[in-house]
């Protein structure tokens, strides 16, 4: 390839980057940082920002955990065992990919709502789902249940199984082998579907609106923080938990970085 | 972050069972926590969708707005994985053949619309390129806007399929090709780009099932306005309406349309999976 072609589609590719990528990137920061620390900090330390961060990271606390054993759990079934309904499995957990946060949203909205399904029985049990955590925490599994496993089944083909039938032979049980050869082996592919999962219920924005209604300092997670405090005209509101969240997906593409080279190495 | 079928490659082998429970207990728990988390909700959801008959479903899917909605969703969503293809494959190639400083970030960068929040790529593309704009560039509010906010998630899907297979890719062919008197173009339209055709494919129906669902980053930024309104957007003015079966029914059509893609990726898969055997 000569040097003018070359030269051309670096400024057509970065260029590309720059415009798209970058450039928004960049004026998170500057937007946000415009008038000085106060105001962005004023908004995340209101009490409506702060019961956001808390709800959020509620959220990730019981989503992300579910997820990644569920993840673990079925991707050992997938690779390593004969059962009857393989692909179907494969298919249904590739749905969550395929669907719409809003439709995610809207479908346990009408499984948990006032003529759904369930709602007689919760409705006696005194649980409500929709409008309160439950739902929400119901909505970020759905739309973050692949990752786990999509992550976790291309490690363990990888490694084969020679090592777990020799840990067998030598006398050790299931749980002992996977827990001493199983899991060391496979722990980089975990984490970095770990990682993926967290990004993923942080920023869940659709599906957690259908079903939270965005109640300011009841069900609002920091991602419906930022579209209130946009629509009530409070953009260093927005734009300060905006930061917060842009930080964190820094924080993941870091992480999934050096977890791509541990892997690889 | 490829989809398809997850188990092709290999057969099953002898290894470790699932600890603590058996095979059968296994994909007993496993089916159950599926069901109650994905399946269960989207039955109710295609049960309320023909809750009123099939005449109303039909009726609500082909009103006006639904129509003109689920139009625009299709074609934003084309041209947006056109670009993308475009702009996608260039990228893989200067990431793989290329070197330029700043390479490991551009690389890195690439992921971000994964991880940045959707909102929050709405509010930055609405304070950018809209009223406020620093360059004097309007678009929020058009259906331009559909097209940046749509490029913007989707972006990684194409440059993440093609890059392994450009890295994967032997280049004595090209060489061949080279010396025996092809130009530039013609090695990649003849050689290379046929060999990117599988993975270009996959990132492609990726990217456009993405696009066909997308809610939070064209919601501010592209506006609920009927001309610029998705079919997301236009299923959330539903739900806020108080129309559930009209809601359901236009979620059905999309998630078919969705589906379909994910299925073309699962054959183009195993498509190239079988050249690659033989």
């Amino acid at each position: 390839m000569n040097s003018r072609s070359r030269w051309g589609l670096r400024a057509l590719g970065l260029g590309y980057v720059l415009l798209l990528l970058l450039l928004p990137l960049a004026f998170i920061f500057y937007k946000t940082f415009e008038d000085g620390l106060a105001p962005p900090f004023e908004a995340i330390a209101s009490p409506d920002g702060l019961h956001a961060l808390k709800l959020t990271l509620i959220t990730v606390a019981i989503a992300v955990p579910l997820n990644t054993i569920f993840g673990v759990g079925c991707a050992l079934l997938l690779v390593r065992h004969r059962v009857r309904g393989s692909a179907l499995i494969d298919a249904a957990i590739n749905l969550p990919f395929a669907i719409s946060p809003v439709v995610i949203g809207l479908s346990l909205f009408l499984l948990y709502g006032k003529d759904g399904w369930l709602e007689p029985g919760l409705a006696e049990a005194g649980i409500e789902v929709l409008f309160s955590l439950p739902g929400m925490v119901l909505a970020c599994i759905f739309v973050s249940l692949p990752f786990a496993v999509r992550e976790t089944v291309p490690v363990l083909q990888e490694i084969g199984t020679e090592q777990e039938q020799a840990a067998s032979t030598l006398g050790a049980d299931a749980w002992q082998t996977f827990r001493r050869v199983t899991l060391p082996a496979i722990r980089w592919g975990v984490a970095y579907g770990v990682v993926l999962t967290t990004a993923r219920v942080l920023g869940e924005f659709g599906a957690v609106s259908v079903v939270s209604g965005s109640i300011s300092g009841q069900t609002q997670t920091l991602p419906l923080f930022v579209a209130k405090q946009y629509e009530n005209f409070n953009l260093p509101g927005a734009f300060g938990a905006s930061v917060l969240l842009a930080l964190l997906a820094l924080a993941t593409l870091l992480a999934m970085n050096l977890l791509k080279r541990k892997e690889a190495a | 972050m490829e989809a398809g079928t997850l188990t092709q490659r290999s057969a099953p082998r002898a290894g470790i069972r699932l600890p603590g429970v058996g095979a059968g207990v296994g994909r007993g728990m496993v089916v159950l926590y599926l069901s109650l988390i994905v399946l269960l909700p989207l039955a109710a959801l295609a049960d309320q969708s023909l809750s009123l008959g099939l005449g109303h479903f039909r009726e609500q899917v082909t009103e006006p707005q639904a129509v003109k909605a689920l139009e625009l969703t299709l074609v934003a969503s084309t041209v947006v994985v056109l670009v993308n293809a475009f702009f996608g494959t260039i990228l893989a190639w200067l990431l793989v053949r290329d070197e330029f400083p700043g390479k490991a970030v551009v690389n890195a960068v690439i992921d971000l619309p994964f991880a940045l929040p959707t909102i929050v790529a709405s509010l930055v593309l609405i304070e950018l390129w809209g009223e406020e704009s620093p360059f004097g560039v309007h678009i929020a509010g058009t259906r331009a806007a559909v097209v940046v906010a749509l490029c913007f998630v989707t972006l990684p899907f194409v440059v993440r399929a093609v890059q392994p297979l450009l890295m994967e890719m032997d280049r004595e062919m090209e060489e061949a090709a080279a010396s025996l008197g092809a130009g530039g173009f013609t090695v990649f339209r003849r050689i290379v780009f046929p060999n990117l055709l599988p993975g270009l494919g996959a990132g492609v129906a990726l990217a456009f099932a993405r696009a066909l669902g997308e809610f939070g980053s064209v919601l501010l930024f592209a506006g609920g306005l009927p001309e610029t309104q998705v079919s997301s957007v236009y299923i959330k003015q539903l739900i806020e309406n108080g129309n559930d079966t009209g809601a359901a029914a236009a979620s059905v059509v999309l998630m078919a349309a969705s589906l379909a893609c994910l299925l073309v990726v699962g054959l183009i898969q195993r498509w190239s999976a079988r050249h690659e055997l033989a």
